[in-house]
């Protein structure tokens, strides 16, 4: 299982995000790999899933069941239901 | 507590009453890592044409920004910066507007700023730090928070 981070330039929020998304896979016990990009640099075969924020989510060319969109990328409590609802769901 | 007094000193934690709109507080931002030669003019350029052409990819959360472009942009050092604004200004970030805490940051390449960036994030996603940060209203307070040694806290 790989999950990837993105956004739009693959250095500052996808960085965070792929921090907190380990913080989250530790605290509900999964474990997969977590990475970062840019937007720019990824493709489907990449991960598993891809984690990002709405304002790229539209723009990328990803299939909708690959991808979890988040409003705020910082706020850790709205990534674990994501995460959590993801997982449940697969 | 996390600790961003490494990568902060007294010349860059700005606060101001008002700025004219989004651009000037991102020229504002940029100023003390231009000064120590963290980044370029092109650096500063750049962000604001990005937000041009693709939109506010920097506005992460509701009030906060995070200015950044990419190491071959004009970024010559790790840098760091941060302005609080007294009166927040719209960037066109739908829900996260208006904005008045600006963390701007460069990096050279894509690994030195790890450190850095971790530490960011724990302040961010620290609710009473971000809470007294945006109650903040003078540059005292600004650097009471953000220099203050892990200790204090």
């Amino acid at each position: 299982m790989k999950i990837m981070a993105v956004c739009g330039s693959g250095l500052g929020s996808s960085f965070m995000m792929e921090m907190n998304i380990k913080k989250v896979l530790k605290a509900i016990e999964i474990t997969a790999d977590v990475e970062h990009s840019d937007l720019g640099s990824v493709t489907p075969d990449v991960a598993d899933v891809f984690v990002m924020g709405k304002d790229i989510a539209y723009s990328a060319n990803l299939p909708e069941d690959k991808v979890i969109i988040i409003n705020n990328i910082i706020d850790i409590k709205e990534l674990e239901l994501k995460i959590r609802e993801y997982f449940n769901k697969a | 507590m996390s600790n961003l007094s490494k990568w902060l000193n007294e010349e860059k934690i700005q606060y101001l009453e008002n700025v004219s709109d989004w651009k000037e507080a991102i020229q504002v931002a940029g100023r003390p890592l231009l000064n120590e030669g963290a980044i370029s003019q092109q650096y500063i350029d750049v962000i604001i044409q990005q937000k041009e052409d693709i939109g506010p990819y920097f506005v992460i959360a509701p009030r906060i920004a995070m200015p950044h472009a990419r190491p071959e942009q004009g970024a010559q050092k790790l840098g760091l910066s941060i302005v609080k604004l007294g009166h927040a200004v719209k960037f066109d970030a739908d829900e996260n507007d208006p904005v008045d805490a600006i963390f701007m940051f460069s990096a050279p390449d894509s690994n030195s700023h790890i450190e850095m960036i971790s530490q960011l994030a724990e302040v961010l996603s620290d609710d009473e730090t971000m809470g007294r940060l945006f109650n903040a209203g003078s540059k005292e307070e600004l650097s009471a928070i953000l220099l203050a040694d892990k200790a204090v806290n």
